[in-house]
């Protein structure tokens, strides 16, 4: 199992146990983040935006051209915003911080 | 005082699975509105990717998304739904035995039934969470332009890194005093042509690329903006002294209205039964992305098999004391409305 920390729009820090393999959408949507993640992984709302920790950044993977493109359309971005449907989780990842930006 | 319609069934949205549901519901008799606040119906399926093939459909190994809603449209087509397009459905109160719709454009609707079938809720344009945007819209922040000579002399920043972006930019330059775009970064998702001719127009002088910078705040008095505040991603501002805005994000979706309904609503979805798809309110249904149960695949494949039980659930309420005969369609056909 691998350990992620999400912290939500409020401040709560929640430290969540995740499965390899799942994305970080699915493990946030399972522990019932506030997060709407409308297209269901789909490439295709960017409402799945997190902002990771900026020592974890390197690690959360490559982002793909496409991931870019959506992420245009998100607003409060930052270096280190993620699309988190598009993340996976690995031993890599191991201990990785998120802060959720509050829901539109 | 405007016309109210009445109805056995209303149905928000006309995605996928709202049309489903008229055909449901009109198996077994009932009469449907459908409403969606976006022009033309289908949902995420013609809003989000109309050109995409989808493979998960029983029997119809690839079919576009287009393709898909047109089929459904045909087979409701007997049922004659009355589908209300370009309106959100803003109230949802009960007046006697009744629910009554009151649309954004002032329709109203009173059904024995409701089906929310609204996936992640009204599409419209993806606003970007400034403060006070709401106060200078309509008079000096845009998410469609209407009449290029509105903005003849006029300050223009446009924000936004797609199409419309770069096509309004190419437009607006002849006509406007100036023209800033503001994008949070040098690739643009547009035709490459006209990228090429927005940077040459940029090195001609006639617009100004404000990249990397994202909107950050508006001033303005009443509705009339003044000043644009942007900044970059890491903290540098600017201020752009203009006159309109025209922000270009593309589509978003909004529970907005359905979350004051009283319903048990948890991060974007509503619970509901999966063996009736009934709420926690009587006479209200959900189905389709909205609705949520444990183990719910959101998928289309489940919607249409949600709308069937939901119809069936709102029999029972449309025609209390009733009996319900299952028919299959081999038996009954498609009835008659
Ligand atoms: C890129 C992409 C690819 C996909 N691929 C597949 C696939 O291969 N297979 C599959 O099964 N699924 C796929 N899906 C998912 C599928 O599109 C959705 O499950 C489906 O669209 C859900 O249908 P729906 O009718 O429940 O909601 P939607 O399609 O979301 O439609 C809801 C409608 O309700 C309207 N609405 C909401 N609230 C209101 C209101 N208050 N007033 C008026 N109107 C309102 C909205 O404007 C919208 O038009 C994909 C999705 C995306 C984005
Ligand atoms: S869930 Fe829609 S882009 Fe990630």
């Amino acid at each position: 199992m691998t350990t992620l920390t999400f912290i939500k729009p409020d401040g709560e820090r929640v430290e969540v146990q995740a499965t390899n393999g799942a994305t970080v959408m699915e493990v946030a949507k399972e522990n019932d983040m506030p997060m709407l993640a409308a297209c269901g992984g789909s490439l295709a709302c960017a409402t799945c935006h997190v902002i990771v920790d900026e020592a974890w950044y390197e690690k959360s993977g490559e982002i793909v051209e496409a991931e870019e493109d959506l992420l245009d359309t998100a607003h409060g971005l930052t270096n280190t915003s993620r699309l988190c449907c598009q993340m996976k989780v690995s031993d890599e990842v191991d201990g990785m911080v998120m802060t959720l930006p509050p829901m539109g | 005082m405007s016309e109210i319609h009445t109805t056995d069934v209303a149905i928000i949205g006309a995605g996928p699975i709202g049309l489903f549901s008229v055909f449901q519901c009109g198996m077994l008799k009932m009469s449907c509105h459908v409403i969606d606040a976006l022009p033309a119906t289908g949902g995420q399926c013609t809003a989000l990717y109309p050109e995409k093939p989808l493979f998960d459909i029983p029997a119809a190994p690839n079919i576009n998304a287009v393709d898909l809603i047109e089929r459904l449209e045909q087979q409701i087509e007997p049922f004659k739904p009355t589908i209300h397009l370009n309106q959100q459905v803003c109230e949802l109160v009960k007046v006697g035995d009744l629910w009554q719709l009151i649309t954004s454009t002032g329709l109203k609707i009173q059904a024995r039934a409701v089906i929310i079938a609204a996936g992640a809720g009204a599409f419209g344009p993806n606003k970007p969470p400034l403060e006070n945007i709401e106060q200078f819209e309509g008079s000096s922040v845009h998410y469609m332009v209407q009449k290029r000579e509105n903005f003849r002399d006029q300050r223009i920043v446009i924000a936004g890194g797609g199409d419309s972006a770069v096509d309004w930019a190419l437009s607006l330059a002849d006509v406007a005093a100036e023209v800033y775009v503001i994008h949070r970064r040098d690739r643009f998702r547009a035709i490459p042509e006209s990228v090429a001719q927005m940077k040459a127009l940029a090195e001609q002088g006639k617009i100004e690329l404000v990249i990397p910078y994202q909107l950050a705040s508006l001033e303005g008095e009443g509705d009339q903006l003044n000043t644009v505040v942007v900044k970059t991603l890491d903290g540098e501002e600017r201020r752009i002294e203009a006159d309109h805005l025209l922000s270009f994000f593309g589509l978003a979706s909004k529970l907005g209205p359905i979350n004051d309904w009283g319903l048990d609503i948890l991060n974007g979805v509503i619970k509901v039964e999966p063996t009736t798809c009934a709420t926690n309110v009587e006479g209200i249904f959900a189905v389709g992305d909205i609705a949520d149960y444990p183990h719910k695949l959101k998928l289309i494949l489940s919607g249409f098999s949600e709308a069937a039980q939901a119809a069936h659930a709102a029999y029972l309420i449309v025609n209390p004391g009733q009996a319900l005969n299952f028919e299959h369609s081999t038996t009954s056909g498609v009835p008659a409305l």
